[in-house]
């Protein structure tokens, strides 16, 4: 997907190259077509309203999409690993609150389309500011300062009641009629598409940026950053110029939360913000330009949606996350490319048997440690909070051994299964790949 | 302005209580093919570290181009004029090579950090970065990922790098080390034709390189000059026979 997009985005374009365009990134037109499609498909139409829980989901979707996409620009892009990427996002978020309340007073005058940007102006504007001492360092020592700003602006967040508020955070209201459409933006539903034209402009500009003197010498600094001092550039201006416009990205999500949720709290700015956009961008991929949007979608539905089934949700995201950086680093993007080269040849076939082996395991192991860890959390949280678990009608027991025992053995039987599947499945990888680099060199 | 394009005066480097450099004056005269030549250990590296600003001088003064440069960081350095290679192979492996040609035009061509320019719309600087490609005879190559290059080819691309920003003072760090009989004579024809009118700078092992190149030789020592002459005054030279070209077999 991104190296498709990585030739057209630099191009003029033509109307003769329209037909190329839509050829090219038709994978995001298709989101894009889904993403508009997806409230009328969880329509309610026994109450004739949109399902408010689907639309908080996707609106969440289209903000982490942008914060993690804007991470990405540190952490991929650049090679900065950074834990305080939430401040900007947060901070974001609380000029935008401060902002609507000001138009809602009549203070100012600023179409509510364009509040966002307001975020994103607040975001730079603290980026520049921390980012002029984080940059001065690089590695180790910049993901450490990072750490330092998140806690500091954490701790500040309850400080300084004026414009954090507190522990109950800055409270606003988003109807307050500057509309340039004649919305009011009450309803979420309407809110939600602004926030796809906000996720469309934002995720088109970053991918520019990818192809920009500054994006290119970024990666030249990730990748070698003494051959980059040589050619004349100051890796720490690069790193600085970069940091910056992420905080811009990240405070434009951090301005569509504040509308969003018409409140903005110290958790915002917080560690466990930040760790959500470096799970996302890692889980997704930190390799390619679609892997955080990918992560994105896959977290927030986690979050929202397996939360509402499970008290032990975090434990699943922390596992997967585990799961992907041992076996998987590139991310789910990183896998999809390495199949790049096979189906490219038509060869995917070849792979469908030993794939199609995997599901069978993978159920077992699945199953056997979700059963497990329900079993943990009904005999702790759950039995607190007086749940019991019940599957199919039918209750368990998780005093009993049974169900352990049945968890052990899915978990334990399907894991060796797994194991001598998954070699298979990695040798008919092998195997064709060898194949293909074998007829490429043949003349 | 001077006639030298570098100009070292009593340059000392110590690294903690060792030193490496014990007091080198020379002039690197403008146009001039200067080799530098000496035993392993001897500090040749470290004094091409100390012109180019990667790393500081312990005392003693550096000028390129008459203006002292001591102090300055490598791209402030490099923005002046003065461009160079690694001895150990340095490039961005995971760009494809003309990216990488590309990398080393920006800077000089005004790109600086601009975010506001695309790539792939800038046709000059594309045309430059085919035309250098075409100059290190990697044309074919451009769009393979640099990482992927033999060792010869990684070698050219790196002089490429070296050269595209248009410095005037360019510093080779051991450009054939590693390399067949062969593939040296061509690095040495593409390094002659693509220094021409510059000032050209090179550590190097191989003495045929050497002598087949430079104008001027200089042999440093234990840190120290003990000559600095036309090849044929250094083939001549004694204390250089005694000291170096004698005793060990390069």
């Amino acid at each position: 997907m991104s190296e498709s997009l990585l030739d057209t985005a630099a191009r003029p374009v033509t109307a003769a190259r329209a037909g190329g365009l839509l050829r090219r990134h038709w994978a995001w037109l298709a989101a894009l077509a889904i993403a508009l499609a997806l409230p009328w498909l969880l329509f309610d139409w026994t109450r004739a309203r949109h399902s408010g829980f689907g639309v908080a989901m996707l609106s969440q979707m289209g903000m982490m999409i942008i914060f993690a996409l804007s991470y990405n620009m540190q952490m991929g892009h650049a090679g900065l690993l950074s834990f305080g990427h939430a401040v900007f996002f947060g901070l974001g978020g609380y000029c935008t609150a401060h902002l609507l309340n000001t138009i809602k007073a009549g203070g100012f005058w600023l179409p509510v389309e364009l509040v966002p940007l307001v975020g994103g102006l607040g975001g730079l504007a603290f980026a520049i500011v921390f980012g002029y001492v984080a940059t001065k360092q690089r590695a180790t020592a910049f993901a450490m300062i990072t750490l330092g700003i998140g806690e500091l602006v954490t701790s500040c967040a309850l400080m300084f009641k004026s414009f954090f508020g507190g522990e109950s955070g800055v409270s606003t209201n988003r109807v307050v009629g500057t509309s340039l459409f004649g919305l009011n933006y009450g309803p979420s539903i309407q809110v939600y598409y602004l926030i796809i034209a906000w996720t469309v402009i934002a995720l088109a500009l970053m991918r520019l940026l990818t192809e920009t003197p500054l994006g290119r010498m970024a990666n030249a600094c990730r990748d070698n950053f003494e051959r980059a001092q040589f050619v004349g550039y100051d890796p720490r201006m690069v790193r600085f110029f970069q940091f910056a416009l992420s905080g811009f990205f990240a405070g434009i999500a951090g301005g569509l939360y504040a509308l969003t949720y018409e409140i903005v709290t110290f958790d915002t700015v917080a560690g466990g913000m930040s760790a959500n956009a470096l799970l996302m961008t890692y889980i997704g991929g930190v390799g390619t330009f679609a892997g955080p949007v990918v992560g994105a979608i896959l977290i927030v539905l986690l979050q929202s949606w397996v939360s509402l089934l499970s008290n032990s949700w975090l434990v699943y995201v922390g596992v997967l996350f585990i799961l992907m950086v041992t076996f998987a680093p590139g991310g789910i993007a990183g896998l999809v490319l390495m199949h790049q080269p096979i189906s490219r040849r038509g060869r995917m076939g070849r792979l469908a048997v030993p794939y199609a082996r995997l599901v069978g395991p993978s159920l077992f192991v699945v199953v056997g440690f979700v059963l497990l860890i329900e079993l943990c959390s009904f005999l702790t949280i759950g039995a607190s909070q007086g749940k019991t678990f019940t599957l199919a009608g039918a209750t368990i027991h998780p005093k009993s051994a049974v169900p352990w025992a049945i968890g052990a053995l899915l978990l334990g039987g399907g894991g060796l299964w797994l194991w001598r599947e998954g070699r298979r499945a990695r040798s008919a990888w092998d195997a064709v790949m060898e194949e293909i680099k074998a007829a490429a060199a043949r003349p | 302005m001077s006639e030298s394009a570098i100009r070292l005066r009593d340059v000392h480097k110590r690294f903690g209580p060792t030193p490496i450099i014990l007091g080198v004056s020379l002039d690197i005269a403008r146009g001039q093919r200067h080799a530098i030549i000496g035993p392993n250990g001897a500090g040749k590296t470290t004094l091409f570290n100390l012109m180019s600003g990667r790393f500081p001088v312990s005392s003693g003064s550096i000028e390129l181009n008459g203006r002292p440069i001591d102090g300055l960081a490598p791209h402030q350095i490099n923005r002046l004029g003065l461009s160079r290679s690694f001895q150990i192979t340095s490039i961005f492996s995971r760009m494809s090579v003309l990216e990488n040609v590309r990398c080393g035009l920006l800077w000089s061509r005004g790109y600086h950090y601009s975010f506001w320019h695309l790539l792939g719309r800038e046709r000059a600087l594309n045309e430059a970065a085919r035309r250098l490609l075409d100059d290190v005879n990697l044309e074919s190559r451009r769009d393979v990922p640099a990482g992927l290059l033999s060792y010869a080819e990684q070698r050219a691309l790196e002089i490429g790098i070296t050269i595209a920003g248009g410095a005037d003072t360019i510093l080779l760090d051991e450009p054939t080390a590693g390399m067949s009989r062969t593939e040296a004579n061509h690095a040495v024809e593409l390094i002659r034709r693509v220094t021409a009118g510059k000032t050209l700078v090179m550590v190097e092992h191989d003495m045929s390189v050497v002598f087949d190149l430079a104008d001027v030789v200089t042999v440093l020592v234990y840190g120290e000059v003990i000559a600095s002459d036309a090849p044929a005054a250094i083939r001549a030279n004694r204390a250089v026979q005694d000291a170096y070209l004698g005793t060990e077999a390069h």
